[in-house]
């Protein structure tokens, strides 16, 4: 398999970067180190926002050009202010988001132009779980389902071949398949 | 104490192999093992394991397979008295029970300091193999001490594991074959599977081992690969020797259950990746893709053979098992079949990368005069198999004649 990148395609990706930055990070591990960061403030009921800065990388504080805040809150059937999406909603957003970064990735890595690409993203859950009516019920997805409907220069194997390959190198979908240690502790 | 130009560290497939590269060109070379020839071969297989590659795959250097069964799959122990009669007629200094301890520079090559003493060496070739140590996940350390460990190298027989269920971790070659022999054993059988390879045995009538051949795949080199790296690491194809698939819906149609990869183990319980479907449709496209490259050989070659009879797709459970209870659970044993990694740790020699990894370019090592053979995609993809080290073999053996030269002429 070689790599092939037709200088007519083109997604948006700049591949030649990605590629350079492969390269030095196998050089140098550490650089390879990140920690992202979010911060969140309650505001009132359910309703808190988020707010995305600064991250660590490259060896050292990375700060960005813009400020982002992401609300969160839940729709009023379940009597709140439905002033912003539901923490969960967040998370299928991030796994599609994630998922819909690699399709554009990797096409451009093996020369495959895309026209569109949508992706439908469905999580179920039963609330006898977070609700504490069933011991037995998980509080989180018991399945998550992501659809794609991808337009593009490749045959549907290759298309199929990219979905896979976007899963295979994608960090929510890795977050969400995998369990992770997760530390709360309080100041 | 004794002088060569060239010493091999290790006599199975590879070493033997370059012992008769090395004698073609009158090299002065010794050979050394452990243990006996084809040692691995001997000490660390199970009992029913068959070669994975046919017999008529399975010839060494200037010795193509000559015995009445081509298409069979010897067994290991065969595949021991193939090389003892490889050895016999083409090695005649093969020193037994001679484990090198350490391997260090000199002024004019190598010291190597074994159990038969020391050797004062120009060159050395590293032959001992790809698969000298069980990996096992860091996951084992929580496992409940009520549960049975082994791996696929100390496994021989059923018969070595306590009653009740098993799960097996890997689904690679030994891992497939660990799982159907346990489960036609009587065990309730759990395989948790990662990324893996699948291939038929046979497709359109022939072993596949003769789709990989004709097709050029074997000889695809190192540097045909854009992800050398990635090659290196690929997984044993899910094969086994006889005319059994093993592949994930073999396995399930004997009562195997599969899961996906082992995660971590926590509180007592296994948990298992939610991402198998993905890499079951992962294998399921580049198995095709290679059956797609054996069609085009067929049609362009325009050989009569058998229509295509591909492999239905993977099929898994709808909803799949994340988590099972390891601690009094119904599961009494854990195999590894996590893979294996080469032990080098004899090398006091400054040839590694900052991952303790052995840096070579198809086997020539960065410090000139050494040499590694057997490891995985060493200068071709066929480097892995028997058959792969006959050629490695020979390309090094030019390349050490050249280095002894060039010293000797400086």
């Amino acid at each position: 398999m070689t790599q092939q990148t037709s200088n007519h395609v083109d997604n948006g990706v700049d591949l030649p970067a990605i590629l350079e930055a492969r390269t030095a990070l196998e050089a140098t591990p550490e650089a390879a180190q990140f920690t992202w960061r979010a911060s969140c403030e309650w505001i009132e009921g359910v309703h808190s926002r988020s707010t995305i800065e600064g991250f660590y990388g490259l060896g050292e504080e990375q700060s960005r050009s813009q400020t982002f805040t992401l609300d969160a809150d839940h729709p009023p059937q379940f009597a709140a202010t439905d002033d912003g999406a539901t923490p969960v909603e967040i998370v299928l957003c991030g796994l599609a988001s994630c998922l819909a970064a690699g399709i554009a990735t990797v096409a451009q890595n093996r020369g495959i132009q895309l026209h569109s690409v949508k992706a439908y993203v469905e999580g179920d859950m039963d609330l006898s779980g977070i609700l504490g009516i069933d011991a037995d019920v998980r509080n989180g997805f018991d399945s998550i389902r992501v659809s794609f409907k991808i337009e593009a220069d490749a045959s549907p194997d290759e298309i199929a071949a990219l979905v896979a390959q976007s899963q295979k190198r994608s960090a929510v979908f890795d977050i969400i398949t995998n369990p992770s240690a997760v530390h709360v502790t309080v100041e | 104490m004794k002088m060569t130009d060239t010493t091999i560290i290790g006599a199975g497939q590879s070493g033997l192999s370059m012992s008769h590269a090395l004698s073609q060109r009158s090299i002065d070379h010794l050979v050394l093992d452990r243990g006996e020839i084809g040692n691995s071969w001997r000490t660390q297989r199970w009992d029913s394991l068959r070669m994975l590659t046919p017999n008529w795959a399975n010839g060494l250097a200037g010795a193509p397979y000559s015995g009445s069964d081509p298409d069979g799959y010897m067994t290991a122990s065969e595949f021991v008295l193939q090389l003892e009669a490889y050895a016999s007629r083409n090695t005649s200094q093969v020193l037994r029970r001679s484990a090198v301890h350490k391997v260090t520079h000199t002024n004019g090559g190598f010291l190597v300091e074994s159990e038969s003493g020391s050797i004062s060496s120009r060159t050395v070739v590293i032959a001992t193999g790809a698969t000298a140590c069980s990996s096992i996940p860091g996951a084992a350390n929580y496992l409940p001490s009520s549960v049975f460990q082994i791996t696929p190298d100390r496994y021989r027989r059923p018969s070595d594991l306590p009653p009740g269920g098993v799960l097996v971790v890997g689904a690679s070659a030994s891992g497939v074959q660990l799982a159907r022999e346990l489960r036609l054993a009587g065990h309730d059988v759990i395989l948790a599977a990662g990324s893996h390879v699948r291939l038929p045995r046979r497709y359109r009538g022939m072993d596949i081992e003769h789709w990989l051949e004709v097709t050029g795949t074997l000889d695809q080199t190192s540097h045909d690969i854009f992800e050398q790296n990635r090659a290196r690491k690929l997984v044993s194809a899910q094969l086994m020797g006889g005319t059994e698939n093993v592949d994930l819906n073999a396995l399930q149609s004997l009562g195997i259950s599969v899961v996906g990869r082992l995660a971590d183990i926590r509180d007592g319980n296994a948990l298992f990746s939610g991402g198998l479907a993905n890499l079951a449709a992962s294998a399921d496209l580049k198995m095709h893709r290679f059956l797609d490259l054996v069609d085009g050989w067929i049609a362009e070659n325009d050989v009569e053979m058998p229509q295509p009879d591909r492999p239905g797709e993977t099929s898994l459970p709808i909803v799949p098992t994340l988590s099972l209870p390891l601690d009094n659970g119904p599961i009494r044993t854990v195999v590894w079949a996590t893979g294996f990694v080469p032990d080098f740790s004899f090398l006091d020699l400054p040839v590694f990368n900052r991952r303790g990894r052995l840096i070579h370019d198809g086997g020539v090592c960065q410090l000139p005069g050494l040499y590694v053979l057997g490891l995985p995609f060493l200068r071709r993809r066929r480097s892995s198999q028997i058959s792969g080290a006959a050629h490695d073999a020979a390309e090094l053996a030019q390349h050490i004649e050249t280095h002894l030269r060039t010293r000797t002429a400086a």
